[in-house]
């Protein structure tokens, strides 16, 4: 006697079940309903189509003939609208009823569709079936599409539109793509390709409405009110499982359909199988488990013993070009360590995620040649303790090669700067040397390279290792931690020559040796990074010292200490009154004038900050940055509003300078001292910047210092106004943010470039020395402003505990 | 009632950062790494009692922010030539939330 199988849903899953069904000739008479107007096809292949790479004629797994071999009933474009367990029939939408002896649920899943306000506009799709790709494919170079989401299925939505020549542009809501897949540095690279490809992508963006005209859908609004015109909009943020019908007719479902590890549900008559299901807690969204599922299906229809059991999964993206892999879990586990290899002339970043001697996790681009035998170690959980120190290498270098420390440097094309004094390339520098330089001085002479500030004396001599391998014995210079064997100022110039910037650009094109650094070299690449694209690059709180995370100081207890600003150490009663209420408040038990012209209270609680700002903030005072690597104080004496020898006003420039440079994030911190005569009150000749006034006008003097080296002022000019003074120290503070290496103050960098080099750019050129100001100006459009303000009123909750468990019982 | 403790959402603690829990018996910092694994730690260097919670995170360490020793997030046990060790207590994300195992409360309490 036959069994009658009644299948909801052609897809993948159910596909496999009856495959193994026929082969097992268990005499089950099939029909296969699929609301889809079509049979099985192979969904994954959706995307080869798209990007032309392939038809849909290719990718049908199952087509007439087998069907009718197999004696299927096949009722395609039509949907399975009710089910009746008790008379065991189902209900096409046509009405015909149909009774089973057995029932298969592979009704796979729904994309999500994100209820944004135009959602349901036409022109909004999903990617999901044949009739979505279509809707792609019939698009060409004259339109633009936006794809709201940067993961698996949205990147191939977007390669394979982007390969008819289609405008795209994909807006992604984290920080990188494909976030669940990969790591920062692999999330950079694939961006990397997708621009090239001509791609535009948007991270970090969030969407907030689609706009229509017409009923039509016309672009996409962001929440920061960037308006991406469209003529297709296609989601690609998830997919749900589709299990409503499951749910009417009564079965037990949780996220998906629930299933035992025989794929039967709560209905021992029904299974189910594919994205529709749960299992254990998990659903599922590649095609390997439901293969797997579909296997255990058949055979539990069959009456033969099977179990379902979940395994590792692996991911690659089908765009062409972006090598990829993924496997294992990255998101939590304890007891793990990391082994990373970069190479930056290749593209390649491949990290290992390793636990008691077992991979379990790897992420690879740009060569995943070897991600199959990778993939082996993390499933079958092989013990790697013996080959620990080149595994990273692959199967094929068991035996290993090192990394190597010029990979960067070899990898720079031709054209990229590396003197940016005399603007010398690569090129150059290669010609020379080919041309007969071998050594630093013969390359200086020939192409001034190195010559000017020297700054880039060690990118000039990799330059020459490379160019002449064992000919040219690199000396050994100090790099910026373990991290990486660059030097500062060799990242310093490649942050400037190849444009990186971000973090990630920085670590994969400087072959970083770590993952994500450290505390060492993070808040110096942070620095590089908002110092020369203010615009383009965010500060990072979490690459920063406490104190510049949390804008105070902290003290040997934990603790901070807070100094509001005094501009030019001038105050007034009621700054005093708030400052005394404050201090009263809070229970500060110290208060303290600096010797920066300004008052410290030392010991508040970290929960009490934001509270102390704002009131601070009321009496209209700012933060004094007194925990900053920028500017600090700008000391004054009296001048000429009282003092009887005062020829300029040192007081009102003084407070206009510090106006001008407050919150200005500098190499080290940044003091400034305005003294109304040479007897120098303010002690203007030990700051890093000062200003002596004199009857002719200003006298503007660099270079000192009063802490572990005691130093006198070089003097750099003198000038007539006021005016000709302020620009002046803008051009020095800017040269000195964009040249210095992170924590020299500035007597130290002037050591190295020397005062003839900053006069040659400040006083002898009017025109660097103002270029220099706008580009300052242009860094302080973003930065001046009060972080006491904006952490009181945006992130006042970081600042307090995370949970209070006080009182929670510990029986 | 369940073994473990709901703190707070995975989103609330930086990436590469930490936020502080206070229980009866002092403040555990719960760290947060670039790549979303979660530990808890007491909030005190072997040192000289720095916060731990306000130091830089970097790989699965954290550099304590008074005096720069680096503490391994895994074990509690200082790296390099420093010596000493903070307690650890179980923690993990599930479903976006960080979870303390309620063991550490008794742990605390004996310790
Ligand atoms: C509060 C204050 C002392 C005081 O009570 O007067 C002070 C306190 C600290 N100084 Fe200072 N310095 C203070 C004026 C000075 C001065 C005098 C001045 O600015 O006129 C100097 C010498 C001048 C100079 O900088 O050249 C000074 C030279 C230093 C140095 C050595 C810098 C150097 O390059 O050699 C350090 C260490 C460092 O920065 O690496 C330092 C570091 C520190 C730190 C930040 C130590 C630390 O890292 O925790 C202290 C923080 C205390 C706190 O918690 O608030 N402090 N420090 C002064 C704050 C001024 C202000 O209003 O902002
Ligand atoms: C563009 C694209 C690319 C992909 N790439 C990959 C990849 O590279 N690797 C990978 O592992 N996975 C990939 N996937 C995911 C993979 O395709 C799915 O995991 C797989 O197709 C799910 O199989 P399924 O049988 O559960 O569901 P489906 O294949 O979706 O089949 C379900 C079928 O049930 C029908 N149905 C639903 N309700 C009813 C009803 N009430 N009555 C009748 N019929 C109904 C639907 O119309 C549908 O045809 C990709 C998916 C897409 C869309
Ligand atoms: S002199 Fe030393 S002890 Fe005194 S405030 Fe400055 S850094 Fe601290
Ligand atoms: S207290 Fe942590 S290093 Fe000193």
């Amino acid at each position: 006697m036959t069994t009658r199988l009644v299948v909801i849903g052609a897809g993948m899953a159910t596909g496999r079940v009856l495959e193994h069904l026929f082969e097992s000739e268990a005499g089950y008479d099939v029909t296969l309903f699929n609301a889809e107007p079509r049979g099985n096809y192979n969904r994954i292949m959706l995307s080869p189509v798209l990007a032309g790479d392939k038809s849909y004629a290719d990718i049908v797994t199952h087509d007439a003939d087998w069907y009718e071999v197999n004696g299927v009933t096949c009722r395609f474009g039509e949907r399975i609208a009710q089910i009746d367990r008790v008379a065991k029939t189902v209900t096409a939408a046509n009405g015909d009823v149909v009774p089973y002896d057995k029932l298969l649920f592979g009704t796979g899943s729904n994309p999500f569709m994100i209820p944004l306000p135009g959602h349901d506009l036409e022109g909004v799709i999903a990617y999901r079936d044949l009739e979505d790709t279509e809707r792609m494919m019939a698009l060409g170079a004259s339109n633009k599409v936006v794809v709201i989401g940067g993961g698996l299925l949205g990147l191939e939505a977007a390669a394979g539109m982007a390969a008819r020549g289609v405008d795209v542009t994909v807006v992604h809501i984290m920080a990188h793509l494909m976030e669940r897949q990969l790591d920062e540095a692999a999330g950079y690279l694939l961006r990397k390709a997708l621009v090239d490809k001509g791609i535009t992508v948007k991270c970090s963006a969030n969407s907030k409405e689609i706009l229509g005209e017409n009923g039509h859908v016309r672009a996409l609004l962001l929440d920061d009110g960037t308006e991406l015109p469209c003529d297709l909009l296609v989601m690609a943020v998830g997919i749900r499982p589709n299990t409503a019908l499951a749910q009417e007719a009564g079965l037990a479902v949780g996220k998906g359909i629930h299933v035992d590890d025989q794929m039967v549900t709560s209905d021992a008559d029904i299974l189910a199988v594919g994205e529709c299901v749960e299992h254990d807690g998990a659903i599922f969204g590649l095609v390997a488990p439901l293969y797997d599922q579909a296997k255990v299906a058949a055979q539990t229809l069959t009456g033969a013993e099977a179990a379902f059991v979940q395994k590792e999964l692996s991911t690659k993206l089908k765009v062409t070009g972006c090598d990829l892999f993924s496997a294992g879990d990255f998101m939590d586990g304890p007891g793990r360590e990391d082994i990373v290899f970069r190479d930056p002339g290749r593209g390649v970043y491949r990290r290992l995620v390793i636990a008691d001697n077992v991979v379990v996790g790897a992420v690879m681009y740009g060569d995943t040649a070897d991600s199959n035998w990778f993939f082996g170690l993390i499933r079958d959980k092989t013990d790697i303790a013996g080959m620990r120190d080149t595994l990273i290498f692959g199967p094929a270098y068991q035996g290993g090669t090192p990394l190597d420390p010029l990979a960067g440097v070899a990898a720079l094309p031709r054209d990229a700067e590396i003197c940016g004094c005399n603007g010398i390339c690569k090129g150059q520098i290669e010609d020379a040397i080919a041309a007969g330089a071998t050594d630093l001085g013969a390359v200086r002479a020939t192409t001034k390279a190195s010559g000017s500030c020297g700054t880039c004396t060690g990118l000039v001599e990799q330059v020459l290792a490379v160019t002449l391998g064992d000919d040219f014995v690199l000396p050994a210079a100090q790099s910026i931690c373990a991290c990486t064997d660059m030097t500062h100022e060799d990242v310093r110039r490649m942050i400037k020559s190849q444009r990186l910037t971000s973090m990630p650009a920085v670590w994969q094109e400087c072959g970083w040796k770590t993952s994500c650094g450290c505390h060492v070299c993070r808040p110096a690449l942070n620095f590089y990074l908002l110092a020369d694209w203010p615009l383009e690059y965010r500060d990072d709180p979490q690459s920063r010292f406490i104190n510049e995370r949390k804008h105070a100081n902290i003290q040997k207890d934990g603790t901070f200490s807070v100094v509001p600003r005094m501009w030019g150490g001038i105050t007034t009663p009621n700054e005093l009154r708030a400052i005394a209420d404050a201090a009263d408040k809070y229970m500060v038990p110290t208060v303290k004038v600096t010797g920066g012209q300004r008052i410290d209270l030392l010991g508040v609680r970290s929960e009490d900050l934001p509270d102390i700002w704002a009131d601070l903030n009321a009496a209209g005072m700012v933060s004094g940055h007194a925990y900053s690597k920028g500017l600090r104080t700008v000391k004054t004496c009296v001048g000429t509003d009282h003092c009887r020898f005062g020829t300029q006003d040192s007081t009102g420039l003084g407070i206009k300078l510090e106006k001008q440079l407050w919150g200005a994030w500098t190499p080290h911190k940044l003091k400034l001292g305005v003294s109304g005569c040479p007897r120098n009150c303010a002690e203007a000749t030990c700051k890093d910047i000062g200003v002596i006034c004199v009857d002719s006008g200003y006298q503007v003097s660099i270079g000192g210092a009063a802490g572990m080296d005691v130093k006198e002022t070089e003097l750099l000019v003198q000038v007539t106004t006021e005016r000709e003074a302020v620009d002046v120290i803008k051009a020095v503070t800017q040269l000195y943010r964009e040249n210095a290496k992170y924590l020299d103050r500035i007597y130290k960098w002037m050591g190295k470039v020397g005062l003839d080099w900053i006069s040659e750019r400040i006083v002898d050129d009017l025109d660097s020395r103002m270029a220099l100001v706008d580009r300052f100006e242009v860094s302080q459009s973003i930065y001046r402003k009060d972080p006491w303000a904006e952490h009181a009123s945006t992130r006042a909750e970081t600042y307090r505990p995370l949970a209070n468990l006080s009182l929670e019982a510990a029986e | 009632m369940s073994n473990w403790i709901d703190i707070a959402a995975l989103g609330d603690i930086p990436q590469r950062g930490a936020r502080m829990v206070k229980t009866a018996l002092g403040c555990v910092a719960v760290f947060r790494t670039g790549d979303d694994q979660v530990f808890a730690l007491d909030n005190a260097c072997p040192h000289k009692a720095g916060p731990l919670a306000e130091g830089i995170v970097h790989g699965t360490s954290v550099t304590c922010p008074l005096h720069n020793w680096v503490i391994s997030l895994e074990t509690g046990q200082a790296q390099g030539n420093d010596e000493g060790q903070v307690a650890t207590y179980a923690a993990r994300v599930e479903e976006g939330r960080v979870l303390l195992d309620r063991a550490f409360l008794r742990a605390r309490v004996a310790a």
